[in-house]
């Protein structure tokens, strides 16, 4: 398969006249193919929401190029193609809603892009289908909880049929049932429908649901890979002060008190299993 | 609570008047408003306030309501109707130094009183029955002709959604940091207006803050999903005119011709 998106050694620097070389990024190349499911964990400052707005240039690589596609994001005349290619779901769900009613929100991407009314009602219904907000398409979305806002903006995004969509944190400022709605509804688009998903969080029992994990820090891609690649690394995430999940981390502990279990453990399921066998033995 | 501020004045009916098209209701309101001032005597005056009241019934929300819509200007139509009553020329009913009372006065005062009360009445038809959203739509659509002499009537619409989706939103925050900052000691309600004020300075400058971050936010998301300023933007809701629209306007028609007669058949009073 070809990639889809390519970061060439990209460098980037918030205020290019400072002195001191502090880049937010620093020299990241990376390649992802098309219908892909990765996870960018990392640290605040580890440049990892700095990295998810490069993707649809917002952001422009001081040093380096960013390829979507073939169309490079410093090229004007390709912004609004790449934007329609790659969608960004932002971490406050308040500040992404424009319109005071959830369908109208929804559309309001698909009105910028010119479409007629018909498709964009079309569009629009079958979003709101998407992530299971369609009964409440003609609420207020100041009426919604956290979860249900964050659906309806990730509406918003899909409703312009992008091939890809990165979230920037999209849970941190959810509940744990919010937060469960947003992910599986992100899981299903990337299954069902095969949108390239990259998932930026902080918590890394979402990033075990990925079918790859990129680490960063400070700037840098610290590791990357499957999960199960990822999270044996223990030693090396906890050097960087990062946490691994909580039955990856018991399983972790227990070897090293010289039981005898599998290599790396990714979730509850798992563990357990790999316990039991234990205790059989 | 700061929350329970409602905002608009939006009363979500069933009526006829509910139906109607925002754009239709936003132009017959004012010529309603025009012919109301046009009256020139109480035959038409009655004539319109009656044809206003049937509109205001028609609505189907309580009388009550819209009978609270003057506690807002209640002063105004005391003191016109005081400054009327003492104005009039003529034979002095009853006179005590320069102040003195005669029948133009006392009809001066009834009408422009009646007057007052009814514009009032008929504007809060189209802010009850009308939700922010389809005012808001309909406003742009009528303004859309200004661009032709460079009025941005896209942005302004814009800027009046934008506005009504975050004003709920603010006021929570509002009151999150005003209980934040009751936590740290601060004393909102008592003392008197200067250190009341005061007071509030530690919740706007935070609020000031938010709302720079949340305006770049959402700037970011706009432009996420392809916003460019309007340029080649289309709707999703097509606003078409409906039988009802056809009616309400033949009929507001029909009564502005009768308000046109009545002004030309009997002498004016004012």
């Amino acid at each position: 398969m070809e990639d889809f998106i390519r970061v060439e050694n990209v460098c980037f620097q918030y205020d290019e006249n400072e002195k001191n070389n502090s880049y937010a990024l620093d020299n990241i190349s990376l390649s992802i193919k098309r219908g892909e499911f990765v996870a960018v964990v990392g640290h605040n400052g580890s440049g990892k929401s700095t990295l998810s707005k490069h993707f649809n240039s917002i952001y422009l690589p001081t040093l380096g190029d960013v390829i979507i596609d073939g169309m490079n994001t410093k090229d004007d005349d390709c912004i609004f193609d790449i934007r329609k290619k790659v969608g960004l779901v932002l971490q406050n769900p308040d500040n992404q809603i424009v319109a005071g009613v959830v369908e109208e929100d929804v559309a309001f991407g698909c009105e910028n892009l010119g479409f007629p009314p018909k498709k964009i009602r079309e569009r629009v219904d079958s979003a709101l289908k998407a992530v299971g907000m369609y009964e409440y398409r003609t609420h207020s979305p100041d009426k919604l909880s956290g979860g249900q806002k964050q659906r309806v903006a990730i509406a918003g995004i899909i409703a312009m049929e992008p091939e890809c969509i990165v979230l920037d944190e999209p849970t941190a400022m959810l509940d744990p049932q919010g937060r469960d709605e947003v992910i599986n509804t992100v899981i299903q688009l990337n299954k069902e429908m095969g949108i390239t998903i990259i998932l930026i969080t902080h918590y890394m029992e979402e990033a075990v649901l990925a079918d790859r994990v990129i680490v960063m820090d400070t700037g840098k891609i610290l590791t990357d890979g499957t999960p199960r690649e990822v999270f044996a690394k223990v030693e090396l995430l906890r050097k960087h002060r990062l946490d691994v999940p909580q039955a990856t981390e018991l399983i972790y502990r227990l070897k090293s008190c010289g039981y005898w279990l599998p290599e790396c453990v990714l979730n509850e399921e798992e563990c357990v299993r790999a316990i039991k066998t234990l205790i059989r033995k | 609570m700061v929350r329970d501020i409602t905002l608009g004045q939006y009363v979500p009916e069933k009526s006829l008047i509910h139906r109607m098209d925002a754009r239709v209701k936003i132009l017959l309101l004012l010529m309603v408003l025009v012919f109301i001032f046009a009256c020139r005597n109480f035959v038409s005056l009655t004539a319109i306030s009656l044809f206003s009241i049937i509109i205001i019934l028609m609505t189907k929300i309580s009388f009550i309501k819209y009978l609270k819509s003057l506690k807002a200007i209640f002063v105004i139509i005391i003191f016109t109707g005081i400054i009327n009553l003492f104005s009039g020329s003529g034979d002095s009913l009853w006179q005590w130094q320069f102040l003195k009372i005669t029948w133009g006065g006392i009809n001066n005062a009834i009408f422009i009183t009646v007057r007052i009360s009814v514009m009032m009445m008929v504007s809060s038809v189209l802010t009850y029955t009308t939700s922010p959203t389809d005012l808001t739509d309909g406003l742009e659509r009528i303004m859309s002709p200004l661009k032709l002499i460079h009025v941005k009537v896209h942005e302004i619409a814009m800027i009046m959604t934008i506005a009504l989706r975050f004003i709920p939103v603010l006021l929570e925050e509002t009151d999150k940091v005003m209980n934040a900052q009751k936590a740290r000691g601060s004393d909102m309600e008592n003392g008197n207006v200067f250190r009341r004020v005061r007071a509030l300075v530690p919740v706007l400058i935070p609020m000031l803050v938010s709302s720079f971050r949340r305006a770049g936010d959402l700037a970011m998301a706009m432009e996420c999903r392809c916003y460019n300023g309007g340029k080649g933007r289309t709707r999703m809701k097509v606003m078409h005119l409906s039988l009802t629209d056809l009616i309400a306007v033949i009929v507001s028609f029909l009564i502005f011709g009768a308000v046109i007669y009545l002004n030309a058949v009997y002498p004016a009073v004012i």
